[in-house]
């Protein structure tokens, strides 16, 4: 009924605009992906190491890259969900090296079963997003600045407790605790001749599940939503802080994890472990799409930034070149994508004439 | 119309911010399938007025009644349950979301995967195609951002979203304030369309001119103070327009400037 009405409407100003609406093509709708930039990037750094060097486009060199594309990664996946939600989080790289201390000292100086180790772990992880989230929304203050203060905090903690208890700084002698085999075999170990890690399974794995809650759930619309403009969500019912929260303690717990990967990979754990990496994922999901303000994104873009992050720094490796480069290489990359977000954020935004 | 056919009825509102009065013995009413026209310059106590129908503040003094019973909103959330939307002026929408995203945020359909609850999208694509539709705009593209789209066409995403989810009352702070005069009358039609679908309309606005063509009762305010209160055909839309401006003052104003004109 109300079809036909406005299908047999004269020209009106409504029926104007709707033909600008009409004018979708197909490169529209992949230019509004978020991730395309870094795909194509990652293609360009792909194509690049694997002509300049031998071993880059092998199966052996792609076992490298992406074990360490996936431990920065699953993180940085996580993040891209919270940085969609509008907030920041600087403690995510030290809680990999909080992470694999807790659960190292848990099970070598409590002779805890490593799997019992782990659970409280990500329990301890969650409670420190869950601190952090509330922090943020009850305080209102910038997530930044809540985070660094958490970053620095567990940064002494580590050093201290583990100085104070190891007199080292470091945990080790992992491999003799019971249940270090099978946790090993789950998250440290590696499969295929070619020796790929069992870390890339749990990168995709993460990666394809973020995907899905975000266009697919409620909770996905709602993270959006709370980015984009939280006083809107609010208004239209979302729980802004029940989201907020939970995706502090979604972050902090996806460094736990890769800290409980690392640790368990090397059978130790040392405690300046993880700290500068939050930067690392942070770029990853801003070169995967994710604008700084909040809103706009992907769990794809991110897990592609950080693909582009591994396979250059072992590009570099192979090259020959000094690994320290790599610093350059990511500051570059990040404000090229800053720059071309904005772009993309100008015209998702504002292209009304 | 009588009394108790009204949906919504404020009943002597004050409201009060320590020594400031904000809103001073307001009533308003508005009846299933009417539209209210709220008017007022800056500072007129139109905002504090929305705050307390849409339960963001409770007023000191005064009732509200609703469907011929009184009501308390204690909250945003029991006005909206209560069937009262307000549609703010810019946080109405997420402009990088797509269209279907914000029409059904906080509300999204979902559908299940075994266990497993799921947003239903291509039903959610296709409510919303059909309630812009209803409004006269035919959406090709159910993934556009709401940024892409024009002031007005954002407003009615906002009002077609509101009427949807049942709303009996639909509150529009000022809709029209931000747009231009083809953008202004597009929306004004979409008020028309809400109020023909017997929803009720309160349309908070300062340009007389927007709210002549399409109110039912006219309330003016004043620095918190009740100026009058019209049915339509009950005032001219010169006298609406003298009444909003302040009257004398605008006379004088008037006569000041032909004065200077004439000076030159």
């Amino acid at each position: 009924m109300s079809d036909q009405a406005t299908a047999v409407e004269p020209p009106t100003p409504t029926s104007v605009v709707d033909d600008r609406l009409a004018q979708v093509s197909f490169l529209t709708k992949v230019m509004r992906r978020p991730e395309l930039g870094a795909a194509l990037a990652a293609l360009v750094v792909a194509i690049f190491f694997a002509a300049t060097t031998d071993e880059f486009g092998t199966l052996d060199g792609a076992a490298n890259w992406t074990d360490v594309a996936s431990t920065i990664g699953i993180p940085a996946v996580a993040v891209a969900l919270l940085m969609i939600g509008g907030e920041f989080d600087l403690s995510a790289g030290v809680m990999t090296g909080t992470a694999g201390l807790l659960m190292g000292l848990l099970a070598t100086e409590l002779d805890m079963n490593m799997w019992i180790a782990i659970a409280l772990t990500l329990l301890f992880a969650a409670a420190v997003g869950f601190i952090n989230g509330t922090m943020v929304v009850r305080t209102k203050l910038p997530s930044f600045i809540v985070t660094l203060a958490t970053f620095f905090i567990l940064q002494g903690v580590n050093l201290g407790v583990t100085k104070e208890i190891t007199g080292t700084v470091r945990v080790s002698g992992l491999s003799e605790v019971s249940g270090y085999n099978s946790a090993f075999d789950v998250f440290g170990g590696s499969f295929s001749t070619y020796d790929f890690r069992i870390t890339v399974v749990w990168w995709i794995a993460i990666t394809v599940l973020a995907t899905w809650v975000l266009a697919r759930t409620r909770v996905g619309n709602w993270i959006f939503g709370v980015g984009g403009d939280q006083v809107a969500a609010r208004n239209v019912g979302v729980p802004v802080s029940r989201v907020k929260i939970g995706l502090f303690m979604t972050t902090a717990m996806a460094g736990a994890l890769v800290g409980i990967m690392v640790a368990l990979r090397l059978a130790s754990a040392q405690a300046s472990q993880g700290v500068g990496q939050e930067f690392t994922y942070i770029i990853a999901a801003v070169v995967g799409g994710c604008l700084l303000t909040g809103g706009y994104g992907s769990a794809i873009g991110a897990a592609i930034g950080a693909l582009i992050i591994g396979m250059a720094f072992i590009g570099i490796q192979f090259s020959g070149w000094d690994t320290d480069w790599r610093f350059l290489f990511l500051g570059v990359i990040l404000l090229l994508a800053v720059l071309v977000n904005n772009l993309v954020r100008r015209s998702a935004e504002g292209a009304r004439r | 119309m009588s009394v108790n056919s009204a949906l919504l009825e404020g009943r002597n509102l004050s409201k009060y911010f320590g020594s400031v009065i904000a809103l001073k013995d307001i009533s308003v009413t508005v009846g299933e399938g009417q539209v209210t026209c709220v008017l007022g310059d800056n500072g007129a106590g139109k905002s504090t007025f929305i705050k307390i129908l849409s339960g963001v503040h409770q007023p000191d003094e005064g009732e509200l009644v609703m469907e011929g019973e009184e009501v308390r909103f204690p909250s945003p959330r029991a006005a909206r349950d209560r069937g009262i939307a307000t549609v703010f002026q810019d946080l109405a929408t997420v402009p990088l979301m797509s269209i279907w995203r914000n029409f059904f945020l906080g509300s999204e359909p979902t559908r299940k995967l075994g266990p497993i609850k799921m947003v239903d999208v291509k039903s959610a694509q296709r409510i919303m195609h059909d309630e812009m539709a209803k409004m006269g705009i035919d959406v090709r593209d159910p993934e556009q951002p709401v940024g892409t789209l024009s002031g007005g066409e954002r407003q009615a995403v906002a009002i077609s979203r509101a009427i949807y989810f049942g709303a009996k009352v639909l509150i529009l702070d000022e809709p029209t304030s931000a747009l231009g005069v083809k953008q202004s009358g597009i929306v004004l039609r979409y008020i028309a369309q809400a109020r023909d679908k017997g929803v009720g309309v309160i349309f908070i606005t300062h340009n007389p001119h927007h709210a002549y063509p399409v109110g039912d009762r006219f309330v003016v305010l004043n620095r918190g103070k009740l100026l009058g209160a019209w049915e339509r055909g009950g005032i001219s839309r010169d006298e609406l327009v003298k009444m909003m401006a302040g009257g004398e003052e605008l006379d004088e104003l008037t006569q000041d400037l032909e004065r200077s004109l004439e000076r030159k």
